[in-house]
């Protein structure tokens, strides 16, 4: 079973972003955005292309710097915690391009994941010694875990380059899982995925919420997905937060209809 | 027939060094994508450092082999962490440029507290040459098997079954997304650089027993050059197979060139010539990476 490693004692928001604004240069990307994202819950951000939202992702998972304004996290500030520092903090995520080791097989990418619950040192590890090869074992079980939670058994050997694009998003999500995060971040977890896929995806998303007890943040342009498995929305517009709510409370709003779903009436 | 036999073994010996020097090529290349010039000054620093600890120092062998190799760790992590540590982000020219720079700073700061004058070892074994089957081959080099083929098989492990070295193949690949895994790439590239420092520091100490310990030692680095092309520069099994032909070829040119050709500098060009074939023919090398992907 896959386990959810509980770094926290019980606090009710897991994450909440403080007044945070992100400049480039003279480009504002954030404007003074507040959220708090609830334990267990799927926290969806929409917008427009260009909105902010993979900025504001990239904010939590500390790509990016923001100027003003604090993110916290169980608790504690994020400020000045390096990327990787993070990660070990509990916060995985999934990348809007494929970000995957293509040249190495599924197993070692899900793999990379286990790296920071590494115990035995470099040198131990790397040549086998002393219980290292009893950790690697205990890990490959987790990691099989993961494999038959999200139905990669088939692929596990194959090379990560070789597979679908549904496939190869699964296998991304599948990575992130493997750290053990407390909080999730997935940048646009089905894009250019076909409708089965997209179903598929949405179950696993909220399984991470009912079984592993993951809290999910994710940024999705398909709204029928965003308004089905989220528990609350946050509306970006050129990086200010213009509303947030229920899904039906965000698909009601005025400001939004104009800025985003008045046009998207239309298509659908 | 005999100076060809003993040729084409000297060749396998040499080869079997230019190989693990190759694999540290291969390593700093793999997880931090750059290329290291500087690699042949790595074996000169290693082997002065031995040097000077045995004759100014008098240690005994073994005690100044260690010191030597605790000093390339810390000498590896030190000009990771001050020099090239800073530089991460930048683009990988850059970065290359550098190691030219640190190439040509090591060497004059070498020469500058060693002298220009090549120095011998002291004598570490009792014999300087042991006959086998009727051939003269040097102690030193037939020594030199045994730690080549630890330091192949502790790589070959360390990349292919151990987590620490996945970590560097996944930082290798996409730094960003290491780091988003958890993975502190400051802590892998001082890593690369360490080993990479250490294990060229042995290859010196055993060249330098061999040939005295001289600036010319570092040529080696530019030797190893063809070596990692021939065997892909992203393959370790390449980079010890690399190494072995280039040997065995360095030491055929001599043969062809002794009996017949009388060009008289065959022996130092041709691995060149494979260089230039090799990467106008196959430029991924025998067992390197092709960038493919399924769009």
């Amino acid at each position: 079973m896959i386990t959810n490693t509980n770094r926290s004692p019980e606090v009710e928001y897991v994450l909440t972003s403080e007044n945070v604004s992100l400049r480039f240069g003279g480009i504002k990307a954030l404007t003074d955005v507040s959220f708090r994202v609830r334990r267990g819950e799927t926290f969806s951000i929409i917008g427009m292309n260009g909105a902010g939202k993979t900025s504001m992702l990239n904010c939590i998972s500390g790509r990016y710097k923001p100027q003003e304004g604090e993110i916290i996290y169980l608790g504690k500030s994020l400020k000045g915690k390096s990327i990787n520092s993070r990660a070990q903090l509990g916060i995985g995520r999934t990348f809007q391009n494929l970000a995957l080791f293509g040249h190495m097989s599924v197993l070692d990418n899900i793999m990379v994941g286990r790296h920071h619950m590494l115990k035995n040192n470099f040198l131990t590890g790397s040549l086998y010694w002393f219980g290292a090869r009893q950790e690697e074992l205990r890990h490959r079980a987790k990691v099989e875990d993961i494999i038959d939670f999200l139905e990669l058994q088939q692929v596990r050997h194959a090379q990560a380059g070789t597979l679908s694009y549904g496939l190869r998003k699964r296998v991304e999500l599948a990575r992130a899982i493997a750290i053990e995060p407390e909080l999730i971040l997935l940048d646009e977890p089905m894009a250019g995925m076909n409708l089965e896929e997209k179903e598929d995806m949405a179950r696993y998303i909220n399984d991470l919420n009912a079984e592993l007890g993951m809290t999910v943040i994710m940024i999705e342009h398909d709204m029928g997905v965003v308004m089905d498995i989220s528990d609350h929305v946050v509306v970006l517009d050129f990086g200010c937060k213009i509303a947030e709510g229920s899904p039906a409370e965000v698909m009601d709003d005025d400001k939004v209809k104009d800025a985003y779903l008045g046009k998207a009436e239309n298509i659908a | 027939m005999e100076l060809f036999v003993q040729l084409m073994i000297n060749g396998l010996i040499v080869g079997s060094l230019y190989g693990v020097v190759a694999m540290c090529f291969v390593l700093v290349y793999k997880s931090t994508q750059v290329v290291n010039f500087a690699q042949g000054e790595f074996l000169l620093v290693g082997a002065w450092t031995c040097l000077s600890l045995l004759t100014y120092f008098e240690l005994p062998f073994w005690l100044g082999f260690l010191v030597t190799l605790a000093f390339m760790t810390v000498f590896g992590i030190l000009l990771q962490a001050l020099v090239l540590r800073p530089l991460i982000g930048e683009s990988a020219i850059s970065v290359v440029m550098v190691t030219v720079g640190l190439a040509i700073f090591f060497q004059a700061a070498l020469n500058m507290i060693f002298g220009s004058f090549a120095k011998p070892f002291p004598q570490v074994f009792s014999q300087e040459t042991i006959e086998i089957f009727g051939l003269q081959i040097e102690t030193a080099y037939l020594m030199s098997i045994v730690p080549s083929i630890i330091i192949m098989v502790a790589f070959y492990i360390f990349f292919k079954r151990s987590r620490w070295g996945l970590a560097m193949r996944a930082t290798a690949y996409d730094q960003q997304v290491a780091q988003s895994l958890g993975i502190s790439v400051k802590n892998v590239f001082a890593m690369a650089w360490a080993i990479s420092a250490v294990v060229s520091g042995v290859a010196g100490i055993v060249l330098g027993m061999v040939n005295t310990v001289s600036n010319g030692l570092a040529f080696i680095g530019i030797k190893v050059f063809p070596a990692t092309i021939v065997g892909g520069l992203d393959s370790i099994v390449g980079a010890v197979i690399g190494g072995l032909i280039i040997g065995v070829l360095e030491n055929m040119a001599e043969f062809v060139d002794g009996q017949f050709l009388h060009f008289g500098n065959l022996y130092a060009i041709a691995p060149f010539y494979i260089l230039i074939i090799f990467l106008m023919v196959k430029p991924y090398g025998l067992f390197g990476t092709k960038d493919i992907e399924r769009l």
